[in-house]
C-alpha cells in the first residue's frame, strides 16, 4: 500500500502543529520521521490515524484520496498504529485487547475467546513474540505490552504500521529485538513509519529518514549520515552532542548511603539493601529502566519516603529522619523527574516558582509576609543566569515551553549553596538545544566541588554526564561501572535487563546489537564531536554560581 | 537481529521477589474481640435458664417443620466459642503471613449473628421467626441490588452515579401513580424504569455532553428528584389519594416446585416479580459485562477511553447509553420499593440510594457481588424489622442504626482492596 500525505495542514488556535506537510510511504519501507518534541510529528501521525481531522491537505492510499473520521475508518484503510503511551486496558487480557472493536462473536453477542486466542498465537507464533493470550496486560513487562500492541494493529491487516516513539519505554536489548522486529515487518511487506528523535536508531534501521521541524519538513536525510548531521537538520543550527567535560577530580565521598531498604504500601522493597558513596566533584549516574526503584530512592533523599533500613549520610547527618524541609535546609537540591507534577506550580507564576523552597528564608519573607519586589528581582537575575526564555517573570509558568520550565527547576535548585545534587531525568522531553544547557549546568554544579547524583533511564544521557554509573534492577545496585569512553552500551543495556556485571561482559563481547553494529559501519569519524559549533545556547557561567558551602558551615 | 543470551531475565520490574509483606492482624483481631466481647455480655446478661424458641415454618409450607428450642445460654456461649476459634486460627495464618480466606469470617460473621438471634429472644416466650426474618431479607434485597447494578453499569462505562437514591424515589414515585390510575400493578412496574431513565439521561447529559462534576451532578439531582416528589405528593397526591396514590399490590408469584422446599422455599422463590426480575438481571448481566461484545465495550470506556476510541469504539454514546440503561434499573428498583403496594410518602427512599452504591463497591462492581452485598445490608434491615417486633432487649434506635453500621464497617473494610474502573468520573474529551 502507498500511502501519500498531501498539503497536510493541521492547526490548534494560532499554533500551525503542522503547516503544509508532503510525505510519501512506500510499501516495505521503513520511513523514520525525525524531530524534537513538539516538531509536530505525533500531530500528524494523529491526523492520519483519524484522530484529528486536518485544516488542510489530503490522505492519499494507492491514489485514492480519503479522509477518516475516526480511527476505525484509518484501520479499515490498513493503518495501524502503536501509540507512544500504549492504547491497552491494562485489566483486560492479551486476547480481549487484540479484539477489542472487532471482537469475533459467538452466540448470544458473547466473545468467541478461542478464536480471539487463536488470532493472537497466529500472529504471535509468525514474529516469534512469544505473548500468553491469557495473561492480563498489566502484569506484562513494557517490551511485552509493546508487541501486544503491534499484534493488535496486525490483527487488523495493518499494510503501514505507526510506531509512535517506540523506543522511549525499551531497555537497549528489547530496542534491539524491535529493531528486529521492524525488519521482519518490512520483510512482509509492511511499511513502516518509525517516529523518534533518537539519532542511532534512525540511522540503524530507515531506509528513508524525513526530518520535521517546527511542523514543517526541512528535509530527507540518508542513515548515512552522521548523527551530527541529522542533529543539525533537526535542530536547525549546529550542535554538540557531547557534553564537553572535564576529567573528574573527586575530592571526599561526603554522601554515602548505607544498606537502604525502603517499601512501598504493600511492604514490597522498592529499594532493596542499597550501598553507594558519591564524592565531592563527582557525577554518579544511576540508569535503569523505569520502575526499578529509582523513583523511590530519590524519593527517600529528599525524604518524602521514610527507610525502612540503612543510613543517608550526608557529611556525617543521617538524612533518614530528617523532614523534607531540614533536607533541603542541609543543602540538598532535587530536581524531580516530573518537573510539570512535582517541579513547579503550573498556575503560579515564574517569580514565585523560583522561590517556592525558600519562600520563609529572610531573603524573601519577613514576618510571614513575602516581599514581591525581593522575588522579583531574585526572578530577574535567575531568569538571566539560566537563560529562561520568558515575556514576563509574572507570567504563570505554565506559558513556558518545557525546557524553560526545566530551566526555572534548575535555577531554583541550584540557587543555593548545594551538599548534594540530585536530578532525576533532568532533560526528559527537552530540546536539543535546552539538553544541551542542562548539561552544562550539572557539570558545572559537579565543577564547584558538588557531590551530583543524576537517575536518568536514556543511556545516552548516562554516557555523556556521568563518571561513575550505577545500574539498578528491582530495587538494587546491580553493578557499578566507570563512565565515559570505558563504558560499553552492550554491558549496561545488559545490566538494565538484569544481567550481573561479569556476565554482561562476556555476554557483550560475545555479540553487538543492531545498535552497535550502525555504529560501526558509520565510524568513519569519532561521530559524537561536532565539526562546526557556531552557536552555543546560552554563555557558559564563568565561574560556578554556586560556590560549595565548606562542611563546617553549619544549617 | 538479536535476542537476549542465556540467563533469559524477566525483561522490566515486575513485582519484587523480596517481599515482607506486612501481618494483616485488622481481620482477625476484630473476630476475636467481637467474640470474647459477646461472650461476656452473653454470660453477663443471659438467664441460664432461659430458652430460645427458633421458628423455621411459615403457615403456607408444605412441609411444617416444627419449632426447635434450645437452652439460650449454652447455645450463645458456644457460637461465640466457635468464634473465637476463628478468630485464634486466623491470627495464626495471619502471623504466618498467608492470607485468611474471606470465607472464614463469613461463618464467624454468621455464627456470632446466630448468637445474637439467640440472645435477643431468651426468655421472652417469643419463637424467633428464622425464616420469616430470610423472606424479608430477600425482599428488602431488591431495591439496593438494583441500585447497585445500576451504579456499576453507569460506573463500569465511567460515569459516577451518585443519584440512584433519586433514580429509586422517581421509579417508586411514578410506580405508585401509574400503578393507582391503570389499576394494574404491572403497568406500574413498566413505567418506574422510564422515570429512573429520565433522571439517568439529564445525568448523562451534564456528565458527558457538559463534563460537569459527576458528584455534584448526582447529588443536586437526588435533591431536585426529592423536590419535585416532595411538590408533587403534597399537592396533587394528597388531593386525590384514591384516585393517585393507592396502588395495588404486586401479587406473589410462588415458583412451582422450587417453593416448596423448606426454609430457602420461602426465602427465595415465594415473591412478587421483581424479585425474579432482580435474579435475571444479575445473571444475565454478570455474564454480559464479563463475557459480551456489549460487555468488553462497555469496560473499557470506563477503563481507557482513549484506547477504546483508537480502536473505533465511540466512547460517548457507550456511556450515554449505559447510564440510561443502569438508570432505568435503578428506576425498577424504586417500583420494588412499593411492591407490596404501598403509598408514596415523602423520602419514601431514605437513603437505599447510597446503601445501593455502598453495595456495589462491597460487590466489587460485579453483579454477583453487588447481589451478595444487596443481601447482606438486606438482611441487617430485615433484623432490626423482625426484632422491633419481638421486643428484643436491644433499643430500637440502635437496631434502626444497623443497616448504615453495617455500610460503614462494610466499606471501611474494603478501602484499598477494591479497585474501581480506572476512568469513572473522568469527562473524555478528544
Amino acid at each position: 500500500m502507498r500511502l501519500e500525505l498531501q498539503g497536510i495542514t493541521k492547526r490548534f488556535g494560532s499554533l500551525v502543529a503542522n503547516d503544509g506537510i508532503d510525505l510519501t510511504f512506500e510499501p516495505g519501507e521503513i520511513h523514520a520521521l525525525l524531530g524534537e518534541n513538539g516538531a509536530g510529528k505525533s500531530t500528524l501521525m494523529n491526523v492520519l490515524y483519524g484522530l484529528y481531522q486536518p485544516d488542510g491537505g489530503q490522505i492519499v492510499v494507492d491514489g485514492t484520496a480519503r479522509t477518516f473520521a475516526g480511527p476505525g475508518e484509518a484501520m479499515a484503510a490498513g493503518i495501524g498504529m502503536v501509540h507512544q503511551h500504549f492504547m491497552l486496558i491494562p485489566v483486560f487480557t492479551v486476547a480481549e485487547n487484540v479484539v477489542l472493536g472487532h471482537e469475533p462473536v459467538a452466540g448470544g453477542g458473547l466473545i468467541d475467546l478461542a478464536q480471539a486466542r487463536r488470532r493472537v498465537k497466529e500472529i504471535s507464533d509468525r514474529f516469534g513474540f512469544d505473548v500468553d493470550p491469557d495473561a492480563l496486560v498489566e502484569d506484562l513487562p513494557v517490551g511485552v505490552q509493546q508487541r501486544v500492541e503491534i499484534i493488535k494493529a496486525l490483527s487488523r491487516d495493518a499494510e503501514v504500521l505507526i510506531l509512535d516513539e517506540p523506543t522511549a519505554v525499551l531497555t537497549p536489548q528489547e530496542t534491539d529485538e524491535l529493531i528486529g522486529i521492524m525488519r521482519q515487518l518490512k520483510e512482509a511487506g509492511t511499511s513502516v513509519v518509525f517516529i523518534t528523535h533518537k539519532l542511532r536508531e534512525v540511522r540503524a534501521v530507515a531506509d528513508t529518514i524525513s526530518v520535521i521541524r517546527r511542523g514543517k519538513v526541512v528535509g530527507t536525510a540518508s542513515p548515512q549520515d552522521s548523527e551530527v548531521e541529522l542533529a543539525s537538520l533537526m535542530v536547525g543550527r549546529s550542535v554538540t552532542l557531547a557534553v564537553e567535560k572535564a576529567p573528574a577530580e573527586p575530592g571526599d565521598a561526603t554522601f554515602q548511603v548505607r544498606d537502604l531498604t525502603v517499601l512501598d504500601a504493600r511492604g514490597v522493597a522498592v529499594v532493596d539493601d542499597v550501598s553507594f558513596d558519591v564524592r565531592r566533584g563527582e557525577i554518579l549516574a544511576i540508569a535503569g529502566v523505569q520502575g526499578n526503584g529509582q523513583t523511590e530512592l530519590t524519593e527517600t533523599i529528599l525524604g518524602l519516603r521514610s527507610p525502612s533500613a540503612g543510613h543517608l549520610l550526608l557529611d556525617g547527618t543521617d538524612l533518614g529522619p530528617l523532614t523534607v524541609g531540614e533536607v533541603i535546609e542541609a543543602g540538598v537540591g532535587f530536581v524531580p523527574e516530573d518537573r510539570t507534577t512535582d517541579g513547579l506550580i503550573a498556575s503560579f507564576s515564574i517569580a514565585e516558582n523560583l522561590v517556592l523552597d525558600m519562600h520563609t528564608s529572610p531573603q524573601f519573607a519577613r514576618a510571614g509576609s513575602l516581599s514581591p519586589a525581593k522575588v522579583a528581582a531574585n526572578a530577574a537575575t535567575r531568569v538571566q543566569e539560566f537563560d529562561i526564555r520568558a515575556g514576563s517573570v509574572q507570567d504563570p509558568v505554565s506559558t513556558l515551553s518545557g525546557g524553560n520550565q526545566q530551566k526555572v527547576v534548575l535555577a531554583r535548585e541550584m540557587s543555593r549553596p548545594l551538599r548534594l545534587l540530585v536530578a532525576s531525568q533532568p532533560t526528559r522531553g527537552l530540546d536539543v538545544g535546552s539538553i544541551e544547557f542542562v548539561h552544562k549546568r550539572i557539570v558545572a554544579e559537579r565543577d564547584g566541588g558538588t557531590p551530583v547524583i543524576i537517575v536518568s533511564t536514556e543511556l545516552d544521557e548516562v554516557l555523556a554526564l556521568a563518571d561513575r554509573i550505577a545500574v539498578m534492577y528491582r530495587g538494587t545496585i546491580i553493578g557499578t561501572v566507570d563512565g565515559g569512553h570505558a563504558a560499553d552500551r552492550d554491558v549496561l543495556g545488559l545490566m538494565m535487563a538484569g544481567v550481573p556485571l561479569e556476565q554482561a561482559r562476556e555476554q557483550a563481547a560475545g555479540h553487538h546489537t543492531a545498535l552497535a553494529e550502525a555504529d560501526e559501519v558509520a565510524a568513519g569519524a569519532d561521530p559524537l564531536v561536532a565539526p562546526v559549533q557556531d552557536a552555543p545556547v546560552a554563555p557558559a557561567p564563568a565561574a560556578p554560581v554556586t560556590p560549595t558551602p565548606s562542611t563546617e558551615e553549619e544549617r | 537481529m538479536t535476542a537476549l543470551a542465556e540467563p533469559q531475565a524477566p525483561l522490566a520490574p515486575a513485582a519484587q521477589a523480596s517481599t515482607l509483606a506486612p501481618v494483616k492482624y485488622r481481620g482477625p483481631l476484630v473476630v476475636l474481640v467481637l467474640s470474647v466481647v459477646l461472650l461476656v455480655v452473653f454470660a453477663l446478661a443471659i438467664d441460664p435458664a432461659d430458652t430460645t424458641t427458633f421458628r423455621v415454618a411459615t403457615s403456607r409450607d408444605v412441609w411444617q417443620i416444627s419449632p426447635f428450642t434450645v437452652p439460650s445460654l449454652l447455645t450463645c456461649v458456644l457460637a461465640s466459642l466457635v468464634a473465637i476459634a476463628i478468630g485464634v486460627l486466623a491470627l495464626l495464618r495471619a502471623r504466618a503471613r498467608r492470607s485468611v480466606p474471606a470465607w472464614w469470617y463469613a461463618v464467624a460473621g454468621v455464627v456470632l449473628l446466630f448468637a445474637v438471634l439467640a440472645w435477643s429472644v431468651a426468655g421472652t416466650g417469643n419463637a424467633f421467626p428464622l425464616t420469616l426474618l430470610l423472606v424479608n431479607a430477600v425482599g428488602l434485597a431488591v431495591p439496593l441490588c438494583l441500585g447497585a447494578l445500576a451504579g456499576l453499569l453507569c460506573e463500569r462505562s465511567g460515569v459516577i452515579n451518585i443519584a440512584i437514591e433519586g433514580q429509586l424515589l422517581a421509579g417508586a414515585f411514578l410506580a405508585v401513580v401509574v400503578g393507582t390510575i391503570s389499576g394494574n400493578p404491572y403497568v406500574g412496574l413498566v413505567a418506574a424504569p422510564v422515570a429512573g431513565a429520565l433522571v439517568g439521561a439529564v445525568l448523562a447529559l451534564f456528565a458527558v455532553r457538559y463534563w460537569v462534576d459527576q458528584i455534584i451532578v448526582g447529588v443536586v439531582l437526588n435533591v431536585l428528584v426529592i423536590g419535585l416528589t416532595n411538590y408533587l405528593f403534597s399537592t396533587v397526591l394528597t388531593n386525590d389519594p384514591q384516585g393517585l396514590n393507592a396502588p395495588p399490590r404486586l401479587p406473589e408469584l410462588p415458583i412451582p416446585g422450587l417453593s416448596a422446599i423448606p426454609i430457602l422455599g420461602p426465602a427465595l422463590f415465594n415473591h412478587p416479580l421483581t424479585v425474579y426480575l432482580m435474579y435475571a438481571a444479575v445473571i444475565v448481566l454478570q455474564v454480559m459485562v464479563f463475557r459480551s461484545r456489549w460487555g468488553l465495550r462497555l469496560r473499557s470506556v470506563g477503563e481507557h477511553p482513549k484506547a477504546a476510541d483508537t480502536v473505533g469504539i465511540k466512547v460517548n454514546p457507550t456511556r450515554v447509553r449505559s447510564t440510561v440503561l443502569g438508570s432505568a434499573l435503578a428506576g425498577l428498583g424504586g417500583a420494588a420499593l412499593v411492591s407490596a403496594g404501598l403509598a408514596f410518602t415523602k423520602e419514601l427512599t431514605s437513603g437505599k440510594g447510597y446503601i445501593a452504591l455502598a453495595a456495589m463497591i462491597l460487590g466489587r462492581w460485579s453483579p454477583t457481588g453487588a447481589f451478595a452485598a444487596a443481601l447482606f445490608f438486606g438482611t441487617a434491615d430485615a433484623l432490626r424489622r423482625v426484632l422491633n417486633n419481638l421486643g428484643s432487649p436491644i433499643p430500637s434506635e440502635l437496631l434502626g442504626m444497623l443497616p448504615y453500621l453495617a455500610t460503614i464497617f462494610a466499606v471501611a473494610g474494603l478501602v484499598g482492596r477494591v479497585r474501581p474502573p480506572a476512568a469513572e468520573g473522568i469527562p473524555y474529551k478528544k
